[in-house]
């Protein structure tokens, strides 16, 4: 049977649980009892009106085109999200949206062209929502660190120009520094996976009643397609951002 | 002689701050040039326009008669190399250090480049960053030297090291001036001026207010400031005939 089929008393029975966060706030004084009661009824509205939208993108009868409609307005959401979350990353807007439409083109593009999943609603809005997701993070994490690593090595950079060196020779091993920086989290995510803890699609389809050795399937797919589309994300910001730190005389920017 | 470098009405504006203004000079093609002022006063920046680190806002800069805007900026910065104010060791063995300035050097002509600066050949395995401050500095030097250039920016080179090392670092630069390599050198230590300088410069809150030769302005600055007589300086130079004035920075 599907465990995930959550009735209204289900979902009655959940919210006893924010009766308890509720219940801790008044005994403790945090004075969050509003705030609790507003943020769970806005995730409520927004989830269901996201439901809604999803059922129709996903009805059988909806042309494709809405689909790929809705990856664009995620698109567009990130690189807002993008923007307010690293507002000191000069062009973190033109250069978001680069990355993230490359992570979902490559991403997605393999993932379809090779036929690992058939495209239809019902894939291309989930995994395009994990790919472009996952990017936000590694894009502000990466551009900061390219943004510290400009600032604290800036001698240096300055140092090869005065050898003769191009903005891209010169900026090359601190570009590499940064990149490492920024994978590394999500290598050591992918080795602790199954191990520490579970994913969310995993979990998902584990309590949807899918079998655990396909729903591990699913799940190594995705890992290895948010590994990949973080991969091209921070290359693509590395290389525009690695660009932008530079006037078009070859001098380094000024970054304070 | 066209001049070494020689600037026409230069300013350098970064945001509502002037840097530098109305910069009229002739920097000569010999020996030591040392420019000195006041830290703040835009001597720095003077000399990362010489290889265009910066790039002025107002004016024109010419390297031995031809503008900067009409140079190939990563030829020119081969032939008017740099010295930082602090070592700017690179990541790797001091032989890779040189390595960046010529990747194709011969380990025979790296060697050379390092006993040019007093570092001894063994030192070419050795990792950068476990060298002396003095020690990497002579490495920049050398790492400088290995793009064959026709003039070295010092800029306040030796402020981060002990009394020995800043002794090695100026003669190293007197004998490489005397080899026919160009040397600007910026300063804010008087004794040290007046050790190096064939040519000083002086300039202060943006401005030039001297540009002369060391010996007919020394007098002025054996007892006093650079800073406070500035105006006397300019007086001295103009009596002395030889010395170029200032001019321009007078608004």
């Amino acid at each position: 049977m599907n465990n995930a089929d959550i009735g209204l008393i289900g979902m009655a029975g959940a919210s006893t649980l924010v009766i308890i966060a509720l219940a801790i706030s008044l005994w403790q004084r945090l004075g969050l009892e509003r705030d609790l009661i507003v943020a769970s009824l806005r995730a409520a509205v927004q989830l269901l009106a996201v439901g809604f939208l999803l059922a129709v993108l996903l009805d059988e009868d909806t042309p494709l085109a809405f689909a790929f409609g809705w990856v664009v307005v995620m698109l567009a959401f990130a690189i807002w999200t993008a923007r307010s979350r690293a507002p000191e990353v000069p062009g973190i807007a033109p250069l978001a949206g680069m990355a993230f439409t490359a992570a979902t083109v490559v991403a997605l593009g393999l993932l379809f062209g090779l036929g690992v999943y058939p495209l239809n609603a019902t894939t291309l809005i989930p995994l395009g929502g994990m790919v472009i997701g996952n990017s936000i993070s590694a894009t502000v994490l990466v551009s900061r660190r390219i943004i510290d690593e400009f600032s604290d090595k800036r001698a240096e950079i300055e140092a090869r120009l005065s050898l003769g060196q191009s903005p891209v020779e010169a900026a090359r091993p601190y570009l590499r520094n940064a990149l490492r920086t920024a994978l590394i989290p999500q290598i050591e995510t992918t080795k602790a996976v199954g191990i520490v803890f579970l994913p969310g699609a995993m979990v998902g389809l584990i309590l949807a009643g899918v079998d655990p050795i396909d729903a591990v399937r699913v799940q190594a797919a995705v890992m290895y397609m948010i590994l990949g589309s973080v991969a091209t994300t921070t290359t693509v910001i590395a290389l525009g951002l690695g660009r932008r730190l530079f006037t078009a005389d070859q001098r380094l920017v000024r970054l304070d | 002689m066209v001049a070494l470098f020689s600037f026409a009405g230069v300013g350098l504006r970064a945001g509502e701050t002037d840097i530098l203004r109305g910069v009229d000079l002739d920097l000569p093609d010999d020996g030591i040039t040392v420019i000195v002022g006041p830290s703040g006063s835009g001597k720095s920046t003077l000399l990362r326009l010489l290889n265009g680190l910066e790039r002025p806002t107002s004016g024109e800069i010419q390297f031995r008669g031809v503008s900067l805007t009409d140079v190939d900026i990563r030829a020119h910065r081969r032939s008017v190399g740099m010295v930082f104010q602090r070592p700017t060791i690179f990541d790797g063995t001091a032989l890779d250090n040189l390595r960046v300035a010529d990747p194709g050097i011969a380990r025979a002509n790296a060697v050379r480049a390092l006993e040019r600066v007093g570092l001894a050949a063994e030192l070419a395995d050795r990792n950068a960053s476990d060298l002396s401050g003095g020690e990497a500095q002579r490495l920049c030097l050398a790492r400088t030297l290995v793009t064959e250039p026709a003039v070295i920016l010092m800029d306040e080179p030796t402020s981060a090291l002990d009394v020995d090392s800043v002794h090695r670092i100026e003669h190293l630069a007197q004998t490489i001036a005397e080899e026919g390599v160009r040397i600007v050198w910026v300063s804010h230590d008087r004794d040290q001026v007046r050790r190096l300088a064939t040519w000083l410069v002086t300039v202060e809150n943006g401005r030039i207010t001297a540009s002369g030769e060391a010996t007919a302005m020394g007098h002025v600055h054996d007892d006093e400031g650079f800073w406070s007589t500035a105006s006397e300086a300019r007086e001295a130079e103009a009596g002395s005939g030889e010395a170029k004035p200032a001019g321009g920075g007078a608004e």
